[in-house]
């Protein structure tokens, strides 16, 4: 199987070519905002870290900006900077050039005297960066290179007994095909990670598996605080999910059957190609945004309740069982898949029905989401700001 | 008729797929029927039978809580009748 997108000079293929404009912190994410907004194919997100952290909190500022640079759907980056920093403009901008080979300029505003002279030569260089991306042509590439994020987010209980096993068959097609998929949100392993840990292709990935569990609640006891009392969430509840065991063993169901080859920290890229997971937590933003960091070219997100979020560098294409969430909030949702609770849609075919939606946004249909222009991130944080 | 979803035979709890009242009779798929003892909300679980405070909850055939009170057979099971219990990571290792 194959799909128009663009290939980038490290192998990899987008299946968007934007220009990215790119804060370094909370203070350049307005100016970002601007310019994006006076150039057509450029998009911009809002980031609220990257100053005043402490050493493991800036590590994970600077995984998820290098990775947003660098994720394939990027044609080149314009830095929005201000100067007094952790890490200031030109330095993010020599990172990214030592990890990629596509056009990233910066601008300080500090340096540059203020935001609106920043902003006229941050727009100039993103019209002209923006420009040069409507000369690449698409090209056809094999589904291989596709690396499928897979998440959820307002979940109820239609979402383990039917979405996201129609996502997981998605998934193991995907992988058949030769294609890559990442399950992350670990927080939504516990009680069932031992089910999970048992499509580990290694005994050391299967207890990787169990140790992030492990982690995780012990890294919060640390700070005097219990996952249980924030998952499940009260709309979780509401839709009847009553323990994190139970949102667990219905979320660790949208990764498939498939053998388990890579366990990845937040935010890395992987080196395998299948079925892979990764640590972050269950907060659904959160967790697209390492997703994003890490390379995925797509998402796919099942909902119970409903959800209107999107990803600017990322397509994301929500889906439902829930009947009742589709037609109540179907400005928001792109595939109804409640015909398996009525009993008129087998978990295969709505398999392939997700295939062809998936194939569908890889050759350029815009998710919902993605055609309203919404931008949603959330860096997952160690401590407190300092 | 309502309905509800038993996922694996292990079960004590199936899915209601639609509101049940008390004193509906709940057509289980896959397998039985149960007479609701309280009003359920669709989408939240039914007791397929007596479960006592202590009892594990099992769906998927997998433990999701243990009671914290009796529950009836046909009765609610919801956040406010049953609880997560921390896990054994270390037994989990191989």
């Amino acid at each position: 199987m194959n799909f128009w997108g663009y290939k980038r000079a490290d192998g990899r293929a987008g299946i968007r070519n934007h220009v990215l404009i790119l804060p370094t912190c909370a203070c350049g994410s307005e100016t970002a905002r601007i310019v994006a907004s006076q150039v057509r194919g450029a998009v911009n997100i809002i980031f609220n870290t990257g100053c005043s952290d402490v050493q493991a909190n800036t590590d994970m500022s600077q995984k998820i900006l290098t990775g947003f640079a660098c994720n394939p759907n990027v044609f080149g980056v314009v830095i929005i900077g201000l100067g007094c920093e952790t890490v200031p403009h030109a330095k993010l901008r020599d990172k990214i050039k030592s990890m990629t080979s596509k056009p990233v300029v910066s601008f300080g505003i500090q340096e540059e005297g203020g935001t609106l002279k920043t902003i006229e030569k941050a727009v100039r260089a993103a019209r002209d960066l923006a420009a040069e991306a409507g000369l690449q042509q698409k090209e056809l590439c094999d589904i291989s290179e596709l690396l499928l994020g897979i998440e959820c987010g307002g979940s109820d209980a239609t979402s383990g007994i039917a979405s996201n096993p129609a996502v997981g068959e998605l998934s193991d097609k995907l992988v058949d095909l030769g294609a890559s998929t990442l399950m992350s949100e670990s927080i939504e392993w516990i009680g069932g990670e031992h089910v999970l840990a048992k499509r580990a292709a290694t005994p050391e990935l299967h207890n990787k598996i169990i140790r992030i569990c492990a982690d995780y609640e012990a890294h919060l006891k640390a700070a005097g605080q219990d996952c249980r009392a924030g998952q499940p969430t009260p709309g979780n509840k509401f839709g009847g999910l009553s323990t994190i065991d139970e949102k667990s063993l219905g979320c660790i169901r949208k990764g498939g059957t498939r053998p388990i080859v890579e366990v990845l920290e937040q935010a890395t890229r992987p080196t395998r190609r299948g079925a892979i997971v990764m640590d972050t937590a269950g907060y659904d933003i959160s967790s697209i945004t390492s997703m994003v960091a890490a390379g995925c070219n797509a998402i796919i997100f099942t909902t119970g309740r409903g959800t209107p979020t999107g990803n600017a560098i990322v397509p994301v294409l929500k889906v439902t069982a829930n009947a009742q969430t589709y037609s109540w909030m179907e400005d928001n949702i792109d595939v109804d898949l409640s015909g398996i609770i009525a009993g008129e849609l087998t978990i295969a075919d709505a398999g392939d029905l997700l295939l062809k939606k998936i194939h569908d946004v890889c050759n350029g249909r815009l998710t919902k989401a993605e055609a309203y222009g919404f931008s949603d991130i959330a860096v997952d944080h160690v401590c407190r700001f300092v | 008729m309502t309905n509800a979803i038993l996922l694996d035979k292990k079960d004590n709890v199936a899915t209601c797929t639609t509101a049940a009242t008390a004193g509906d009779a709940i057509k289980i798929l896959g397998g039985g029927e149960i007479i609701c003892r309280e009003d359920i909300p669709i989408w939240h679980k039914v007791a397929l039978k007596k479960i006592a405070k202590g009892d594990k909850i099992f769906k998927y055939g997998e433990i999701i809580g243990e009671a914290s009170s009796d529950i009836l057979a046909g009765g609610w099971v919801s956040h406010e009748n049953i609880f997560s219990v921390p896990r054994d990571y270390a037994s989990e290792m191989i």
